[in-house]
């Protein structure tokens, strides 16, 4: 599904990714944990295509398709969602709104037909009534006067809705408590699926009791320094970052 | 008379306002044109109007002249009508300068869909007046549609009287031309009469725009209520211009105005002066003005989601522009204006 290899990153001119490379085979949930300044808001940014993150080196691919190659609408076409450690607020664009012109953008990128009315309503009031939000607080503007739990269910309806292949996300469980946590959390388990890969980006080993990853990685100075299953994850919130950071 | 006007009926640009004088300086006419066109000749309309989907009469205004009506539009005590007024322009390159007179009596309601349309390639040069009379505890909602051709030089002016308890709504959307110009002037009396002073601009190639309001508020306890938004591309100058003035004794006036601009290029120029004059005590004013562009980060993150980015750029700047058209009341309009500022916005950088 996503391979990544020896993959180097820039921001205006300085390495922030060195040499990083990263299979996630489809159907698996790959976590990567590092302290701050790892490169982890790096590393999907650049899978997601922000620009400003320059590619010095490498690859990364799609089952097997070049996405460095392409726009963000169209890696989000082929299936790619990153959901932001911080969700922008957007005036004026109801959240349902939003979610409909992305759905359509996609499936018009694609060759499909636009969804219709009463079948995305159907299927935002399934998806809103999984993760216990308002359909109220879906006609107003996206994320304006959401608290930070709210913003990041706001994004895990979007991914339920838009069904991606590849689910980026980024300290998710940043800004949540524990209610909040574990409704986000079903939501993202209620979506591991044999031909979807995901990508758990965090600090914190908190979130991985919830969403349990199928691999563990350690991300410092801008590369995988260690990789193991689940245990390792609870040895890195025993006796932290120290370790891989001197190695790195 | 306005300058424009009294240029207009003697032919003689010596008397058109120029940059020169403090309140035409970005907007200056005289620096532009050098003759005074002939009058218009006799025009016919055009088909329907940008209103036409609101169930109204028709009050045409053909190349200066009243076509159906006296010039004259009188709303009986406590009448609710609703009217179309189209100023429309035919002549390729005539002068023109109608005067309307609007009196709205006691407690009636009148909707005045307002549209300024001309042929295509129009290069006419037009003045319209407006005198308008609300009479206490009336309402006047005023909303206007300008499309007029690139070459088109044109300037509306407003003089708006309140009485007590009356209220004004009024909505300019505006798409620009070689110069055009809504000029409101209100006198506000203050004894709650409520005003609400919007404006919308959208402007591309080397369009230009000018919005410019005198709200003078004489009397205690009044209300206005202002937003004018703005969105510039290519070479396009929008000008807004708003003075509020709160003379002395006018104590418990509550005065607000904003105005805001997203410039879209490097070469487009919004220039904007806000003014609030204050001589009395006891007032709540305030004013705002930003001009930005387009929030690259909301830009990324809507593409994230799969919305292209030309997309993207109009989901923003129609949710940017859109504050001013949800302050419309009357519902029909509303859609009208809506779609309008949309297809406007779609239309940018083709």
């Amino acid at each position: 599904m996503l391979s990544i290899q020896n993959l180097h990153v820039s921001i205006a001119d300085k390495a922030i990714i060195n040499g990083l490379s990263l299979a996630v085979p489809a159907g698996e949930v790959h976590a990567v944990m590092g302290p701050n300044g790892a490169g982890k808001s790096t590393l999907s940014y650049t899978l997601a295509g922000r620009a400003g993150y320059e590619v010095t080196e490498g690859s990364a691919t799609l089952d097997g398709e070049d996405l460095l190659a392409l726009s963000p609408d169209a890696r989000a076409a082929r299936g790619v969602f990153l959901s932001f450690q911080y969700p922008l607020e957007i005036p004026g664009v109801p959240a349902l709104t939003f979610m409909r012109t992305a759905m359509n953008a996609q499936r018009k990128a694609r060759g499909e037909d636009e969804i219709s009315a009463p079948d995305f309503l159907k299927r935002v009031r399934a998806a809103a009534a999984n993760l216990r939000m308002d359909m109220e607080m879906l006609k107003r503007g996206l994320n304006v006067g959401f608290s930070g739990g709210e913003k990041k269910r706001m994004e895990i309806l979007q991914m339920a809705m838009l069904e991606p292949r590849l689910l980026i996300l980024d300290e998710t469980d940043s800004g949540l408590d524990i209610d909040a946590l574990r409704i986000v959390s079903e939501g993202v388990n209620a979506m591991r699926a044999p031909d979807r890969a995901m990508l758990v980006i965090t600090h914190y080993q908190r979130l991985l009791d919830y969403i349990k990853p199928d691999r563990v990685h350690v991300l410092a100075k801008g590369r995988i320094v260690a990789s193991g299953g689940p245990e390792l994850a609870l040895e890195l919130e025993r006796e932290g970052y120290d370790k891989y950071a001197a190695a790195a | 008379m306005s300058g424009l006007a009294a240029a207009i009926a003697a032919r003689d640009p010596d008397l058109l306002p120029s940059r020169r004088d403090e309140d035409w300086r970005w907007t200056g006419l005289r620096e532009l044109i050098r003759f005074v066109p002939e009058p218009s000749p006799v025009g016919e309309t055009l088909s329907a109007g940008p209103w036409a989907g609101v169930h109204s009469d028709e009050l045409l205004v053909v190349n200066g002249r009243p076509l159906n009506f006296p010039g004259l539009i009188q709303i009986g005590p406590g009448d609710r009508p609703t009217a179309q007024l189209r100023f429309i322009s035919t002549a390729d390159a005539g002068s023109h300068a109608p005067h309307i007179r609007i009196v709205v009596r006691e407690g009636a309601d009148f909707t005045l869909l307002e549209s300024y349309e001309g042929a295509p390639g129009g290069a006419y040069v037009a003045s319209a007046e407006l005198e308008i009379d609300l009479a206490e505890g009336s309402s006047l909602t005023r909303l206007i549609l300008a499309d007029e051709p690139d070459d088109a030089v044109s300037v509306s002016r407003a003089d708006i009287a309140l009485g007590a308890k009356a209220r004004l709504q009024q909505t300019v959307l505006a798409t620009g031309a070689r110069r055009q110009r809504f000029e409101t002037h209100i006198a506000h009396p203050g004894q709650g009469a409520n005003v609400r002073l919007d404006g919308a601009y959208v402007l591309a190639a080397k369009l230009h725009s000018d919005q410019t309001t005198v709200v003078t508020h004489a009397g205690e306890g009044g209300v206005t209520n202002q937003l004018t938004k703005g969105v510039a591309t290519d070479q396009a100058r929008g000008v807004f211009q708003g003075r509020i003035v709160v003379k002395p004794g006018a104590d418990g006036t509550d005065a607000r105005m904003g105005h805001h601009a997203l410039l879209l290029s490097d070469r487009a120029e919004v220039d904007a002066k806000p003014e609030l004059e204050i001589y009395a005590d006891d007032v709540q004013c305030a004013h705002g003005n930003t001009v930005g562009a387009l929030s690259d980060e909301a830009i990324f993150y809507a593409r994230s989601r799969g919305i292209t980015e030309p997309e993207a750029r109009v989901m923003l700047t129609a949710a940017f522009l859109g504050e001013v058209v949800e302050r419309i009341e009357h519902e029909p309009a509303r859609e009208i204006a809506r779609a309008w500022v949309e297809a406007k916005l779609g239309a940018l950088g083709r």
